[in-house]
């Protein structure tokens, strides 16, 4: 590496330590519960690299388990992942001017590597744009080695894996109550909860996730129109 | 599902995955502002979909032999610790514990 690298790096680095714990920790249950249910390790460690979106790739393992449906994949895929549309819009200046590493900058856009490339600002004597390069391809690592190595670990643990797939519930419920308690409009969230308990009793459990998805964006879509109108006033 | 079809699933899932990260750099090239109603899209969807989510994990668990009282003292167990130590990891961790524990010895 040379001195402009080896500075950025050295930068970037402190940043996604707290993110390698947590990425290994997750990584690993995912690796790990595509293990219980049958797959072998190329499964979760190609997953873990090309989808590179954690939550999509633990309701994946569903879609996996579940009938042949690519249109329904991709459709869960977009909404699940919407919010990426918005983080690329507030990254639109940032990645400005980063040559050939703009690709991979957008490509490895995870949370984790946008929340600290969009807050932390490097030290003016290092490179922006390798900065923000490390501290997406280092979360990357830390995320498709934990993948990896929990699904090596399924191979070689043997014990009643009955209940395992729990943790995706687990996962969802801390990041709804964490969401929760970072918002003082908690609207948005009911909505989501409403609109789709909803659609689960008239739908069933096969079939309700479209619609669901549907009536978020029309609620949505008519209480900024009503928003819109109150101003307006 | 046949390995093709597998494989088919998870490369619509890449797809729809990579759509949402390259798009806005596609549509909107240089300095140029993103309608309202998107933005305001971005900023209240994240909080909808979580909920769907939680939703989507539970959907099967009224059906099953106990009708969800093991999913429901899990999440009221997650709910308390979290609350309690605000830890995301040990919250994540301890309850799926319990609730493996809870549906293999019941």
């Amino acid at each position: 590496m040379d001195g402009k690298k080896r500075k950025a790096f050295q930068a970037a680095l402190p940043h996604t330590l707290p993110i390698c714990v947590g990425f290994l920790f997750l990584g690993m249950s995912y690796g790990f519960l595509m293990r219980s249910k049958g797959f072998s390790v190329i499964y979760p460690m190609l997953m873990s690299f090309f989808i590179f979106a954690g939550s999509m790739e633990f309701v994946t393992v569903n879609l996996l388990m579940a009938t042949f449906d690519p249109l329904h994949a991709f459709v869960l895929a977009l909404m699940v992942n919407a919010r990426h549309l918005f983080y690329g819009i507030s990254m639109l200046q940032k990645y400005k001017n980063t040559g050939w590493k703009k690709f991979y900058l957008i490509y490895g856009m995870c949370d984790e590597s946008f929340s600290i490339n969009c807050t932390v600002a490097p030290p003016p004597d290092v490179d922006k744009g390798w900065f923000m390069f490390f501290v997406t391809l280092l979360n990357q690592i830390y995320w498709v080695s934990g993948a990896t190595l929990g699904a090596l670990l399924g191979y070689v643990l043997r014990f009643d894996t009955t209940g395992i797939e729990f943790v995706m519930t687990a996962l969802f419920t801390v990041m709804f109550v964490n969401q929760w308690e970072e918002s003082e409009d908690h609207r948005p969230a009911l909505t989501g909860v409403i609109c789709s308990l909803l659609c689960l009793l008239i739908f069933g459990s096969d079939g309700f996730l479209l619609p669901a998805m549907l009536l978020i964006i029309v609620c949505f879509a008519v209480s900024r129109k009503k928003e819109d109108e109150e101003v307006c006033k | 599902m046949t390995a093709i079809q597998s494989v088919l699933t998870i490369v619509a899932v890449i797809l729809g995955t990579m759509l949402t990260r390259f798009l806005p750099f596609l549509l909107f090239p240089e300095g140029k502002k993103p309608p309202a109603h998107i933005t305001y899209l971005g900023t209240v969807l994240p909080y909808a979909v979580i909920g769907l989510l939680v939703v989507y994990c539970l959907k099967d668990a009224v059906f099953t032999e106990f009708h969800g009282l093991p999913e429901g003292i899990a999440m009221v167990f997650i709910l308390i610790l979290h609350k309690w130590k605000k830890n995301t990891l040990l919250s994540i961790g301890m309850g799926t514990v319990l609730y493996m524990v809870l549906v293999q010895n019941l």
